[in-house]
């Protein structure tokens, strides 16, 4: 498929027929790889020799955490769309994918929380990466509270495509801050493509599927609420019409 | 069957909590707003072209 057939997406009667046909495979084998992972790494998995079992939150927390910057990743690519092609389809897909990454921001945050209390005996520390991943969060609830304050759907397409660029930068603080920084409670990278960095390959696979089900899952939901938003929009398209013919 | 879990079963046992009753809160959330917006653009399509 060449790159100018992604562009026939922007239109919304195609994204709509198309993602009739591919959403229930994504929700299907987003529902299965979760369950398959998220069960491995419960019940199948030993206890980590430092850690106990706590390392059973390493499951939750890293998809979550690695969603949650992905996540905006995202909505800065379809927010540029936007910016430079004005399709409508990419800014609403946007708008669906903020509440999404809303959530794994607060579950790797509140999972983290959790497992910090009794391994470093706080439940938060002002650490370059909680601290941006904290900052992140609030970027999302923004970006969120924007949308909706704003009545006309083209300006608030803008302006939150502005919000999420300036957010990009948190982001990606959230993901390298523990390289910048080498102060803070944060350990570096759980996974790498350097093998040396990575855990052991007795929590690795769990680890990698239970990514996959958080990453499928992800990309489910964000399907569903972009065509959920399209229909709005629609909606609200034909309301406004009808209103200004009355 | 229940792994042991010792003294870390709170821990682990509530991040699974959490995580799990988020989930499945935006999952439900984003099926049921689907699901009303859905319908509430059907009957408005019905009404424009009933009015012509």
């Amino acid at each position: 498929m060449s790159l100018n057939a992604l562009w026939e997406y922007a239109n919304p009667k195609k994204f709509i027929q198309t993602t009739d046909r591919v959403l229930p495979w994504f929700a299907w084998s987003a529902a299965l790889t979760l369950v398959v992972g998220l069960i491995w790494g419960f019940f199948f998995t030993p206890d980590d020799y430092r850690q106990g079992s706590t390392v059973k939150i390493i499951y939750l927390h890293v998809p979550a955490a690695l969603m949650a910057i992905n996540a905006w990743l995202m909505m800065l690519i379809t927010s540029l769309v936007w910016i430079v092609r004005r399709h409508h389809v990419s800014a609403l897909a946007a708008r669906a994918a903020a509440p999404v990454g809303m959530i794994m921001t607060v579950i790797a945050l509140l999972t983290g929380a959790i497992w910090g209390q009794p391994m470093w005996g706080t439940w938060w520390a002002w650490d370059p990466r909680l601290t941006s991943f904290l900052i992140l969060f609030l970027f999302y609830l923004g970006y969120i509270a924007l949308w909706e304050a704003i009545e006309n759907d083209d300006t608030a397409a803008d302006l939150t495509s502005i919000l999420c660029l300036v957010g990009s930068v948190f982001a990606l603080l959230s993901r390298y801050a523990v390289n910048f920084w080498n102060q803070g409670l944060h350990q570096g990278a759980s996974l790498s493509l350097d093998k040396e960095e990575n855990v052991h390959d007795v929590f690795w696979y769990p680890l990698v599927v239970a990514m996959a089900g958080f990453a499928l899952l992800f990309i489910a939901l964000v399907l569903m609420r972009t065509r959920t938003e399209i229909r709005a929009r629609r909606m609200r398209a034909l309301l406004a019409r009808e209103r200004m013919g009355a | 069957m229940m792994p042991d879990l010792g003294k870390y079963a709170d821990a682990v046992l509530s991040s699974y909590a959490v995580s799990l009753v988020l989930l499945a809160l935006i999952a439900w959330l984003s099926l049921r707003r689907s699901k009303r917006i859905k319908r509430e653009l059907e009957e408005v399509e019905t009404k424009v072209k009933s009015n012509g």
